[in-house]
């Protein structure tokens, strides 16, 4: 009794999280039409998904938008993280607390504000909206994930490499820099994968001269579910288990 | 005569309104081991860090061979630091931290490599080279840090408490190392340390601080033989305080004092003396000789602790008017059977001519140092 159940209770609950996913990859190698019925072995999804060219061109679009601003909010997020650890100044404690005010707002008040303030100052919607709405919703994650990090942080070791003769600049490029990557990699991943899936916003600040995948999927599930998308969604998670790999394999590297 | 290498004049720091250093002077010979020693809060680190230019001071100068530093900048002094707990480099190998300075410098590879190699044999860890410094053992960090410390061959290293993380018998391991590495290279160590014992067996000199002043400077003998005040005599060592009065001021360089009720003759101390002045006589441990309670010499009292350190019997002895006495005496060959039981009745007595005398400090002063040590 006292061993079976632990077990159960832990087989239940990896059940519950990997069954959909599960059901999702099976799916997309479905042969038959309905999306509930097995009908043998086939790629055709993957063949009518990569024959879709707005879908491709949408995918496209949402990596470029994840990269970018991804990219974009660890430089900002990583410079921030350093200016709130290093510096004191007047008013550091609201500007850190503001972060968190970012992170907790509600999605759909952070969109419905920056999609007024585009329209205010007359930008046009697509990708320079998306990024910059996307970038800032990556950076509180990405200026916490640094400052985490900075807060372990040996305040002897710059001083040291001054020490020895670097120069402030050279001792961040040879120091700083490389103690706090795994940090910046974990900032930029996390960033990745919040552009990546998001819906909320993207909705109201995206145009329609820049689709992107989710909003795509979103619009092709409200005419019905296609076997197509259970294609995209195991493509999708074959390059998310693919860059967590990467990610783990980076961080345990910089560690040896 | 050994010349002076750094002379820090007048030198005052304040962090957050608090007094950290007070117009200090201070002077380093070339090629010395001198000691910054003194309870937490003293400056000590702080004189550490104004020295290696992580700091800068309110007001004063520091000046290195004729050369002011004041202003400058941590990467263009030619001293260099051993920190606390090591500050290696956790990303690079032993090698690449050790080769840090010299690539800074922009040397040839080669040269890097060759120094890099004798540096490590130098510290005895050639095998280490590639091992990342969490592959290492506290010990072995440390001697990372010095060669790393040492590869520029700088004027003057700075060492801030650079063995308080290690356990006692490595800790002496090392101390004999670094006296050794210091005689091998020649170069000038600032040592900061809390530890008096560590700071008296290495130094070539002590500099005992407190509150931002120096207290003393002189040898580690000077300071232990010859404190110059009350703190110095309580911070290092321990020592037994023994309220006096002046009897009598003898022609011949000799003082008559009253302890008590014992008269006793001392040698005349530096300060001015009267006649009726109190004085404090200082007597350390093993200067401490107890008697058999029937011995005509001595004040009497009873043995209330006794402690068995293998080479010494230290005893706490209650005299009858209340002081405490700490002895320590050395076991003595002939009497094998030598040890005492508590509540055992004793004399304590010394030989004229082994005490201090210090003058009363004013009352605010007193309570201050005995709190501190």
């Amino acid at each position: 009794m006292t061993r079976w159940l632990p077990r159960t209770y832990l087989t239940l609950v990896y059940l519950l999280l990997y069954v959909p996913i599960l059901v999702l990859v099976v799916f997309s190698f479905n042969d038959s039409r309905s999306g509930y019925a097995w009908g043998g072995l086939s790629l055709r999804w993957y063949e009518a998904l990569f024959n879709n060219r707005a879908m491709v061109q949408a995918m496209w679009n949402s990596l470029w938008l994840a990269l970018s601003a991804a990219t974009v909010s660890t430089v900002i997020g990583a410079l921030t993280a350093l200016a709130l650890h290093r510096y004191r100044f007047r008013g550091k404690q609201v500007l850190n607390g503001m972060l968190f005010v970012v992170m907790m707002s509600p999605e759909i008040v952070l969109a419905i504000s920056l999609l007024g303030l585009f329209l205010l100052v007359g930008l046009q919607l697509g990708y320079v909206s998306l990024l910059l709405a996307h970038v800032t919703f990556c950076l509180p994650f990405v200026v916490i994930t640094v400052m985490a990090r900075l807060s372990g942080f040996d305040e002897r070791l710059p001083e040291a490499a001054r020490d020895l003769g670097a120069s402030d600049f050279t001792m961040t490029r040879t120091v700083l820099i490389p103690v706090i990557m795994p940090a910046l990699l974990a900032g930029w991943l996390l960033g990745f994968t919040l552009s990546l899936d998001d819906v909320v916003v993207s909705t109201f600040v995206g145009g329609p001269s820049y689709e992107i995948l989710p909003l795509r999927i979103y619009s092709m599930v409200r005419v019905g579910l296609k076997p197509e998308v259970n294609a995209l969604g195991t493509l999708l998670l074959v390059f998310s288990l693919v860059m967590l790999m990467l990610s783990q394999w980076i961080l345990l590297r910089s560690k040896r | 005569m050994k010349q002076t290498l750094l002379s820090l004049s007048n030198l005052s720091k304040q962090f957050d309104g608090k007094t950290v250093l007070d117009s200090l002077d201070l002077e380093i010979l070339d090629g010395e081991f001198i000691t910054l020693l003194g309870p937490s809060g003293c400056g000590k680190t702080t004189l550490l860090r104004l020295m290696a230019g992580f700091e800068h001071p309110d007001d004063g100068s520091i000046t290195l061979a004729g050369q002011n530093l004041t202003h400058t900048p941590p990467e263009h002094r030619p001293l260099n630091t051993v920190f606390q707990n090591y500050a290696l480099f956790p990303h690079m190998s032993v090698f690449d931290n050790v080769a840090y300075g010299l690539k800074m410098e922009k040397r040839p590879k080669d040269e890097i490599r060759q120094r890099v190699d004798d540096a490590l044999a130098m510290v005895q860890l050639e095998d280490f080279a590639r091992r990342k410094p969490h592959q290492l053992s506290g010990g072995q960090q440390q001697r990372v840090a010095i060669a790393r410390a040492v590869i520029k061959r700088p004027k003057m290293l700075l060492l801030d408490e650079p063995l308080s993380a290690l356990d006692y018998k490595l800790r002496r391991t090392m101390q004999v190392e670094l006296k050794r590495l210091q005689r091998e290279l020649g170069i000038t160590f600032v040592f900061v340390t809390h530890d008096q014992e560590e700071a008296l067996s290495m130094s070539d000199r002590v500099v005992v601080l407190k509150d931002g002043r120096v207290q003393q400077l002189g040898t580690p003998r000077e300071v232990y033989e010859r404190p110059a005040n009350l703190f110095t005599a309580r911070f290092v060592g321990e020592t037994n305080f023994f309220a006096g009065r002046v009897d009598a001021a003898n022609g011949d360089d000799t003082i008559t004092v009253d302890v008590f009720g014992l008269k006793r003759t001392f040698r005349k101390p530096d300060f001015q003396v009267f006649e009726g002045q109190p004085l404090h006589v200082l007597l350390r441990p093993e200067d401490i000789r107890v008697l058999a309670p029937d011995s005509d010499d001595g004040v009497a009292g009873k043995v209330v602790e006794r402690n068995y350190k293998g080479s010494t019997l230290d005893s706490v002895i209650h005299l009858d008017d209340g002081t405490e006495v700490l002895a320590s005496e050395f076991f003595d060959e002939d009497d094998p059977t030598f040890d005492y039981r508590l509540g055992e009745p004793v004399k304590v007595s010394w030989v004229d001519g082994w005490e201090w005398l210090l003058p009363e400090e004013d009352a605010d002063a007193e309570a201050e140092a005995s709190a501190d040590a």
